[in-house]
């Protein structure tokens, strides 16, 4: 089965984004596909290379990045709500992609499922 | 084909529900979630727009945002009919207990009861809640 | 339908939403903060336990356990994991997050 996946939170301040990526590996190890992570509102906010938790945390932009090149997976980030909040093409970590709200609704067209994490 | 129309090629047409939960102004929630019900409308999807809890507040009527200096879109869910997004619903229970009926609200609205609701979303192939 | 809902009953309203709404026969998934409505003793506990006879509820067990609260659940309630996390979106036509 093809899940999409949509994350309304950035990343440290909410679980959203945590829940989600065990949502979308444990579904991956399940044998489903996850096409593709849509990142909205706050939610943009997981994309950018500049993030820096301590050694002890987690790092949930690398997490992203390390499975989506396992996974192919396409981590769309909104291009309006991007813009809004300072993330522009240059500082997006590896595997993520600015777009627009097309690619959105093409997840509720085409796959399965879509499961929203947010606040 | 106008130059607003969308196509993901598949030609399949799908229920989507937005439901909105959320107050304006607060959270950007209403705001960027009105932006997404516009491009589905483009995608000529089956479109529903719900207005519940304390969603229904983003309807009200006499909206002046000038004193907190942000956008005033409560206009935009006047032109939601020029997108052919003709289905909005309000659930009772949420007017009700704030003290608002049809008339408070900026644009016309189907009012549904518990069942109704239950029944409309269960019916639904997307469901995506701001 | 399968019913999401990640908010503290004592903190919002949201589960109280999610029970009107959920039609009878359909699942709830609590995760994240929701976790402690089907906990025992907690103020939520009596409307988990009334509508058990209509819905089916589940917690998610990581959830419960990162909450110190694995050990409290309500009888009745079911707890998964993620794997029965994806089980339950797949096995449900549709699902509804309730931010």
């Amino acid at each position: 089965m093809q899940f999409g996946i949509l994350i309304n939170e950035g990343p440290y301040n909410h679980q959203a984004s945590d829940s989600a990526y065990l949502f979308a590996r444990t579904a991956i190890e399940k044998g489903h596909k996850v096409p593709r992570v849509f990142f909205y509102h706050d939610g943009v906010n997981n994309s950018t290379n500049k993030s820096e938790p301590p050694q002890d945390d987690r790092n949930v932009t690398q997490r992203w990045s390390k499975l989506a090149e396992e996974h192919g997976i396409d981590l769309v980030v909104c291009v309006a709500a991007a813009l809004r909040r300072g993330i522009k093409d240059d500082i997006l970590a590896p595997g993520f992609r600015i777009s627009g709200l097309g690619q959105l609704v093409e997840m509720g067209i085409q796959y399965d499922r879509l499961v929203t994490f947010g606040d | 084909m106008s130059d607003m129309d969308m196509d993901d090629g598949s030609g399949v047409v799908k229920k989507f529900m937005f439901l909105n939960r959320k107050a304006p102004h607060g959270t950007v929630y209403a705001l960027e979630g009105l932006e997404v019900v516009l491009i589905t409308a483009a995608f000529d999807q089956d479109v529903s727009l719900v207005f519940t809890d304390d969603g229904v507040y983003q309807l009200m009527k006499g909206m002046d945002t000038k004193g907190i200096e942000v956008k005033d879109f409560s206009k935009t869910y006047r032109a939601l009919e020029g997108y052919d997004i003709e289905k909005l619903y309000v659930d009772s229970t949420s007017l009700k207990a704030r003290g608002l009926t049809e008339e408070d609200l900026i644009v016309d609205v189907t009012v549904l009861s518990d069942d109704e609701m239950k029944n409309l979303m269960a019916e639904q192939d997307v469901v995506i809640s701001f | 339908m399968l019913h999401i809902v990640n908010k503290s009953a004592t903190e919002r309203s949201t589960l109280d939403s999610c029970l009107r709404l959920a039609t009878k026969g359909s699942a709830v998934l609590l995760i994240e903060d929701a976790v402690y409505a089907a906990t025992k003793g907690s103020a939520a506990a009596a409307k988990i336990q009334a509508a058990q006879a209509d819905l089916k509820i589940y917690a998610l067990g990581p959830d419960l356990a990162a909450r110190g609260m694995a050990g409290r659940v309500l009888d009745g309630v079911n707890v998964v994991d993620y794997g029965g996390f994806v089980d339950l979106v797949a096995e449900h036509s549709n699902c509804q997050s309730w931010l």
